[in-house]
């Protein structure tokens, strides 16, 4: 990317070498924080447009074409919106919880190969952070429960904090199953070793059982239908946000997008050769990897919602009963099979 | 070894019940149920047994189905119903005849409970499909069912 350099010399021809490296990465922050918050505003309206359709309504399509502008509205009704604090709250842990949530949200995000060079943070423990940051968020929902003082939010945050323990061990072990075959944590590594064929074709069999053990537990880390017995409309209000107002609301709400935007995005990176263009049509062009990579997660995305809007509802015992006697078990078996696979040299290589 | 048989199953019935929702999402188009409602007001039909308001439906000849018997007056619950009648000279027999002067439906009042249009012995009365039934003054929600000047359909009470 030219630009990127050309900014980046700029930068240093123009002030010593600390400060310009630090204004840099508040440039980037700045740059990844528009265009997060800009997607997660177009997956709400993507939602609801999927779930009308759905369910064979229309969605909404009045404010601007196809109500493209529908959520820029929503967002600027809930900037306006009074803040509400309940008096016996937890102030200080109640005003801290949302962020909790967006900034480890947003951290995560940092990690991804959008394109060969558009990758903002590429460490070589790329999946062993993206892991850990995605389980921090659950703090921020524990302490939103917590710190509202009501009964009903604290219950669908100690609901969460069962989910994700439990959910997180079958994200972990299936992303885990892949690390055997590439070899590598780091997500640019993982990316070099697919250029011989996706994941999900180079493992076959073990690598299509991790990708759906991977889905269904993704769904559950995001907190998303079939697995949403944190909010759980019916029974708990809105969960543990259900004393949340104005933007502070919209903080947690848009976060669930961009966790969502994330599962699918490290779906993508391990399974689905991020960046590379199907049997290497337009590798010539580098920036259209930008499009591929979003393509193949708009894709995943859906499929999220798919679930969200066919399977009704698990309750707490089932959604334990799935993870530790089924995903567990299978997850573990998969893990050996895998290993089994790679140390033959049954993998399938273009 | 029910345990793998329980993995088959849930995962085709998940799959059964994505291939509907599926299928859903892929005729959602053109099978959309939601009406958008003012910007259709010309084309919108209301479904068969939608309960728009009572009427009385007349013929060409201006003649319609009502001989004023007033089942319909008995079995409203809550008098949306008046029926004004007299004994007129009928002027094919020259005998006297009980004939509806006006047939009153305060539609402000009805529960759309559809009692009236089963007590009907000669299907006088039925449901309009029309739903635009709002009005500035509640007057115009009495309203007088049979049109001036009609007259009782010959043959109805035979």
């Amino acid at each position: 990317m030219n630009i990127t350099k050309n900014i980046h010399e700029w930068l240093f021809s123009l002030m010593p070498e600390a400060t310009a490296s630090i204004v840099e990465m508040v440039l980037i922050a700045i740059v990844y924080l528009l265009i997060f918050a800009v997607a997660g505003l177009y997956l709400v309206l993507l939602e609801r447009r999927v779930a009308a359709w759905f369910q064979l309504r229309l969605g909404p399509n009045r404010v601007g074409y196809q109500g493209l502008l529908q959520t820029m509205a929503d967002a600027l009704k809930l900037v306006s919106k009074e803040l509400t604090v309940t008096i016996k709250a937890d102030k200080f842990l109640y005003n801290l919880a949302p962020y909790f949530v967006i900034v480890t949200a947003l951290m995560a995000l940092s990690l991804f190969p959008f394109s060969k060079e558009f990758q903002a943070f590429d460490i070589n423990i790329g999946i062993f952070f993206l892991t850990s940051i995605s389980s921090i968020g659950v703090i921020g929902i524990l302490l939103a429960g917590w710190s509202s003082n009501n009964k009903f939010s604290l219950i669908g945050a100690m609901r969460s904090g069962v989910q994700t323990i439990s959910y997180e061990l079958s994200v972990g072990l299936s992303l885990l199953t892949m690390v055997v075959m590439t070899g590598s944590l780091q997500l640019s590594q993982i990316v070099e070793v697919q250029k011989s064929g996706w994941i999900i074709i180079q493992g076959h069999i073990p690598a299509i059982i991790a990708f759906c053990i991977y889905m269904i537990a993704g769904t559950a880390e995001t907190n998303r239908a079939p697995f949403d017995l944190v909010e759980a409309e019916s029974e708990l209000g809105a969960g543990f946000h259900t004393e949340y107002s104005g933007m502070k609301f919209a903080y947690f709400f848009l976060a669930e997008f961009i966790n969502m935007f994330i599962i699918a995005a490290i779906a993508t990176t391990i399974f689905f050769g991020a960046y590379l263009s199907p049997f290497g049509i337009t590798e010539s062009i580098p920036l259209l990897g930008v499009f591929w990579f979003l393509a193949k997660t708009l894709v995943l995305i859906f499929l999220m919602m798919w679930f969200r809007w066919t399977f009704p509802r698990l309750r707490i015992d089932q959604l334990l009963v799935l993870e530790w006697k089924y995903l567990l078990p299978l997850n573990l078996m998969n893990l050996v099979l895998m290993a089994l696979m790679v140390l033959l040299g049954l993998t399938i290589k273009f | 070894m029910s345990y793998f048989s329980d993995i088959y199953n849930a995962v085709k019935s998940l799959l059964t019940g994505m291939s509907v929702t599926g299928k859903y999402f892929l005729h959602s188009r053109k099978g959309a149920i939601t009406q958008q409602y003012p910007d259709n007001r010309d084309t919108l039909k209301m479904f068969e047994r939608f309960r728009g308001e009572v009427v009385m439906p007349h013929d060409e000849n201006n003649e319609h189905r009502c001989t004023g018997c007033q089942k319909c007056e008995l079995a409203c619950p809550n008098g949306s119903i008046e029926i004004i009648w007299d004994r007129q000279i009928d002027p094919e027999t020259g005998k006297k005849k009980k004939m509806i002067d006006q047939h009153i439906y305060h539609l402000g009042m009805c529960t759309m409970c559809s009692l009236c249009i089963e007590a009907c012995p000669t299907d006088a009365i039925k449901w309009a499909q029309n739903f635009e039934n709002s009005v500035y003054d509640r007057t115009y929600l009495t309203r007088v069912l049979n049109k001036p000047g009609s007259k009782l359909m010959p043959g109805v009470e035979d």
